[in-house]
């Protein structure tokens, strides 16, 4: 620890004080311990990565007459269904009767269940040449009491493989009652 | 027997405090302090990793059906208040407006705005008065307010459309979104930044 040179004179009175060699190295412990204090400090508080996000687009509401509708062929729509508890259903085209009767199907999440689905339209579509805008074109529509997760689930799958059009509707009654 | 060599016990720390030094300075400079939040929410996953744009923004927080806003950059919220203020017929003074340009989020009704920001600094983050924004009644939609006058101010000051951000409750129903999305959308606000966190596990 630091040292000081005191008294000089004991004991040998009268004589000359010699100048004794000085350590010149000074304690550095005392100045790193804050050091790493305030580093300690710093990296904490402070919230290095930003959050990421999900850009959402949705069509314009208020301008109905002007723009007509998107077409897009049955046989290259499908309905996601979100319901609660994590249920989750599909169908092709029209729920009144579905594209190849690829009826309301209950599905899972994640990469063994609807992601294997989706690559494998994609895949058929595109032995077709239709990929991009002219490929697959998903509807995701949610029940009220959905989680907000299970949206954001949906939402990643379609940016996981890739799937140019896809929008956010409203469940039609017929759908709700699937869905019940 | 070979005498032993006294050596020092002493470590020569002055690449250590070099090296600490450097560190510290660098999480100085790069920090940006964590900012409270009235109503810390639980992130659902993604895989996108679309940072979000840190100014011009307008973060509304979903949690429990309740609503909670953050406006970025301190003018931006001075010049917001006072707009929502002369649509309620609110004056707020100097240090009011000060008060709220410290605040980055908040949930209370607008007719409250004024006791709570008469409140000690260090009070005014209490999660007691914040309760929510009002948003479910039509005719007292006070989040639709907000989100109009803040984006007027960002069109007439600086000429830049606002961009907002939902930041929904990993837990919350869907619902809920639903209702915030169309009063965005109702204004004609299509685009919005859905907050996300990293997903970690395979998925």
């Amino acid at each position: 620890m630091a040292e000081l040179n005191t008294g000089g004179n004991e004991g040998k009175g009268g004589k000359k004080v010699r100048s004794k060699k000085q350590n010149t190295g000074v304690d550095l412990t005392a100045m790193v311990d804050l050091a790493f204090l305030l580093i300690t400090f710093f990296m904490l508080t402070t919230s290095l990565s930003k959050p990421q996000s999900m850009d959402l687009t949705m069509p314009d509401k208020l301008k109905k007459d002007d723009v007509p509708p998107q077409e897009a062929k049955e046989s290259k729509t499908m309905n996601i269904l979100i319901g609660k508890d994590r249920k989750l259903k599909y169908y092709m085209g029209r729920i009144q009767s579905p594209y190849g009767g690829e009826g309301p199907i209950d599905q899972t999440y994640g990469k063994d269940g609807i992601r294997k689905v989706l690559l494998q339209k994609i895949a058929n579509l595109k032995a077709k040449g239709q990929v991009g805008k002219d490929g697959l074109v998903v509807l995701i529509k949610a029940t009220d009491d959905a989680t907000y997760t299970d949206m954001i689930d949906i939402l990643d799958e379609m940016a996981i493989t890739g799937i140019e059009i896809y929008s956010l509707q409203n469940m039609t009654a017929e759908e709700k009652a699937i869905m019940q | 027997m070979a005498k032993m060599k006294k050596s020092s016990t002493r470590i020569d720390m002055t690449a250590m405090c070099d090296v600490s030094f450097l560190l510290l300075t660098f999480f100085v400079l790069t920090s940006t302090a964590k900012t409270p939040e009235v109503y810390p929410v639980d992130l659902p996953a993604s895989t996108k990793e679309t940072k979000i744009p840190s100014d011009d923004i307008l973060t509304i927080t979903v949690g429990q059906e309740n609503v909670f806003v953050g406006i970025a950059g301190r003018e931006d919220r001075k010049d917001i208040l006072n707009r929502m203020g002369q649509e309620y017929n609110i004056t707020f003074t100097t240090e009011e407006q000060n008060a709220f340009a410290g605040m980055e989020n908040f949930g209370a009704d607008i007719r409250e705005m004024k006791s709570l920001l008469a409140k000690p600094a260090s009070e005014r983050m209490q999660k007691e008065f914040h309760k929510g924004i009002p948003y479910k009644d039509s005719l007292n939609n006070q989040l639709s307010a907000w989100v109009r006058n803040a984006r007027e101010s960002s069109w007439q000051r600086k000429e830049s459309f606002l961009k907002v951000a939902i930041k929904g409750d990993a837990n919350e129903q869907f619902g809920t979104i639903k209702e915030i999305m169309d009063i965005l959308q109702e204004q004609r606000q299509n685009r919005f930044y859905l907050v996300t966190g990293l997903r970690s596990d395979d998925f």
